[in-house]
């Protein structure tokens, strides 16, 4: 793994301004990504994985969303302070995403050849002729059957699946430094989803790209990522390396998350476990520990103040965690 | 898609069929009758009038000589007006009618798409606030209030139009454009409402985040991303509202002293003048069922989702 940090996320805040009240969806999350380094976002429906990452490229709708603070340095300029034109340019080129559910992320009205063309004349300054091409090549990378005659039909003519190719195809179309895939094989059939995930760690390693992997599926980023990031209500409680994460989890969320998956390699013989109780309320939360009406291990400086992160050095990387067992 | 489009077109010859004999005879089930008056003429005289007309026949061979006449494109002789018949009056009405409908039309289509476009990408600012209560004026203020106002200012204030009449040629203009804004007011509120809402539900949608994250410029994820999508409402509203606004409206041809076809709808039915009641129908129903047919094919342009076999 590379030292050298191609994206820094610093104290990056999205609020939501809603009648109820401001929701933290994001509230104060930083990590960093090496180059071609795969980085995997976990945690449960609104902990704010999908919100911090649409962030990055300042897709949040606003209103009622705003970033209130932080930033985000791709290769060292800060994102959150571009200019639009200038945005544009990093969007799609530097950093592509993709997204949940391939049904609704591709333009119905428009065939798959002006949608992929359409990109990547604008950020490789190629021609319609060299475009069409690269398209094509592009998916015949990811697998798609018969490119030069596909490329010409509308997204309802593919399978999710096969929509899903296409995407990864058009994120990946110029080479960008990082993708963001969020929750990609959520929509899918368990059958594609290994398939559409080694199409995409394959082609990430082979144009260079760094990987930022959003999901609630833990199964997905143990084989594919080398570090996992635990985030819950909206902060990030736990980041290390994936097995170390997986062999000795700190915090007692990821702890949970872990025993509540079932587990091949290891046989214990005991029940399945789950975490009881809901994911806290993001509007107006105070100045404690989120999950302590979870926790297993509550004590009472949890319920006042929220822990300081702990970081310790684990062979050659950093592991980090935000909980008072360890402050 | 040749092949599909005509077997629609044989399609429309029994649905008109259905129109015109249903209309035949509701007409006839109506109460009164082209000759009824205070004083009924001698009873040699109603005779004479009735066998002119065919009116002694029994009704179905009423029925199936009407339906021999229409088949051979005779619409009859108009039973109150006595000087043409109706293919005449139908011909030099329906024109006049036409043109003032297309240009209204055109119109609405014009402004009412931009106001809608403009105030979706404007969502509540000062742009979609008057955009929107420009149309609600103009669906709920009705068209016999709408007119005069025009005709008030432009006319008599500013003295810019004549008030009413019909010109054709190439000053022609000076007499449609009144009664072609007047017309316009619905069909453009509801256009410019219809493209607004469908605007906005197409900027929220997931496709429309991809466009965005790929770097596209606003302007063109509008014209290639959402317009084409945004206009299937507009479109299956613009059919039907065709041949309304086409065949003509009493109100503003009243108004602005049009010699379109409106008239003949509210005249006829009032004169229980049989044979014009028939054309009209036939002249709108046709129209009607044309649009229809239009809409569904250009519906298959406009979503690739939509295809004919």
């Amino acid at each position: 793994m590379s030292e050298e940090k191609i994206l820094q996320v610093e104290d990056l805040k999205t609020y939501f301004r809603t009648d109820e009240g401001t929701v933290k969806a994001v509230d104060g999350v930083s990590f960093s990504l090496g180059r071609k380094e795969s980085l995997g976002i976990v945690g449960e429906s609104g902990s704010g994985k999908s919100v911090t990452n649409q962030s990055l490229l300042r897709l949040i709708p606003s209103p009622p969303g705003k970033i209130v603070g932080g930033s985000v340095k791709l290769e060292g300029v800060d994102i959150l302070k571009l200019p639009k034109s200038k945005l544009r340019n990093i969007r799609g080129n530097k950093i592509s995403m993709i997204f949940q559910d391939p049904m609704t992320s591709l333009n119905p009205f428009l065939k798959i050849s002006t949608q992929m063309i359409e990109t990547i004349m604008l950020h490789q300054h190629e021609d319609k002729k060299t475009a069409r091409e690269h398209s094509i090549e592009m998916l015949r990378m990811v697998g798609l059957p018969k490119p030069e005659r596909r490329i010409d039909n509308y997204p309802h003519q593919f399978s999710g699946g096969m929509r899903q190719r296409v995407m990864i195809a058009m994120a990946l179309s110029c080479k960008p430094q990082v993708l963001i895939a969020d929750e990609p094989t959520t929509a899918l059939d368990v059958t594609i989803q290994a398939q559409i995930l080694e199409i995409m760690q394959d082609l990430s390693d082979r144009l260079g790209t760094a990987l930022i992997m959003i999901t609630h599926d833990l199964g997905v980023v143990a084989g594919l990522c080398d570090r996992i990031a635990v985030m819950y209500a909206g902060r990030i409680v736990e980041e290390a390396d994936t097995e170390v994460l997986f062999e000795e989890p700190q915090h007692p969320y990821t702890q949970g998350l872990i025993s509540s998956v079932p587990r091949l390699d290891k046989k214990t013989g005991k029940k399945l476990s789950s975490i009881p109780g809901q994911p806290p309320n993001l509007i107006d939360l105070p100045d404690c520990c989120p999950f302590y009406p979870r926790c297993p291990h509550v004590m009472d400086i949890c319920k006042n103040k929220y822990p300081n992160e702990v970081k310790t050095e684990v062979g050659s990387s950093t592991r980090r965690v935000s909980c008072w067992l360890y402050s | 898609m040749t092949k599909y489009i005509i077997r629609r077109l044989i399609g429309l010859i029994p649905t008109l069929f259905i129109v015109v004999t249903i209309s035949f005879f509701l007409i006839r089930i109506a109460p009164g009758g082209p000759f009824d008056a205070e004083r009924r003429p001698p009873e040699q005289v109603m005779q004479n009038i009735e066998a002119k007309f065919n009116l002694n026949a029994p009704l179905h061979m009423q029925y199936l000589r009407y339906m021999g006449d229409i088949v051979r494109g005779d619409l009859g002789p108009s039973f109150r007006y006595q000087d043409h018949d109706v293919n005449f009056y139908i011909a030099n009405s329906l024109p006049n009618s036409l043109l003032l409908g297309f240009i209204a039309l055109g119109l609405a289509l014009l402004v009412g798409v931009n106001a809608g476009v403009l105030s979706a990408l404007n969502q509540n600012s000062w742009i979609d606030y008057v955009a929107m209560a420009i149309a609600i004026i103009g669906i709920t203020v009705p068209l016999f209030v709408i007119g005069p106002v025009l005709m008030y200012f432009f006319a008599l204030r500013w003295d810019l139009l004549p008030t009413s009449g019909w010109i054709t040629g190439r000053y022609g203009w000076i007499t449609i454009l009144m009664p072609a804004i007047t017309l316009s007011m619905q069909p453009f509120a509801t256009i410019a409402r219809l493209s607004r809402a469908s605007m906005l539900e197409m900027l929220r949608s997931d496709f429309i985040r991809t466009a965005q994250s790929k770097g596209l410029r606003d302007s063109v994820i509008i014209r290639r991303h959402v317009l084409k999508g945004s206009l299937l409402p507009v479109v299956s509203y613009v059919g039907p509202a065709f041949a309304s606004i086409v065949t003509g409206s009493v109100v503003v041809e009243q108004i602005f002293r049009v010699p379109g076809l409106g008239r003949f709808f509210v005249q006829s039915a009032l004169n229980r003048d049989y044979t014009l009641i028939m054309g009209t129908v036939i002249v709108y129903s046709v129209i009607l069922v044309l649009m229809n047919f239009i809409v569904d094919i250009i519906y298959s342009f406009l979503d690739p989702r939509i295809t004919y076999k």
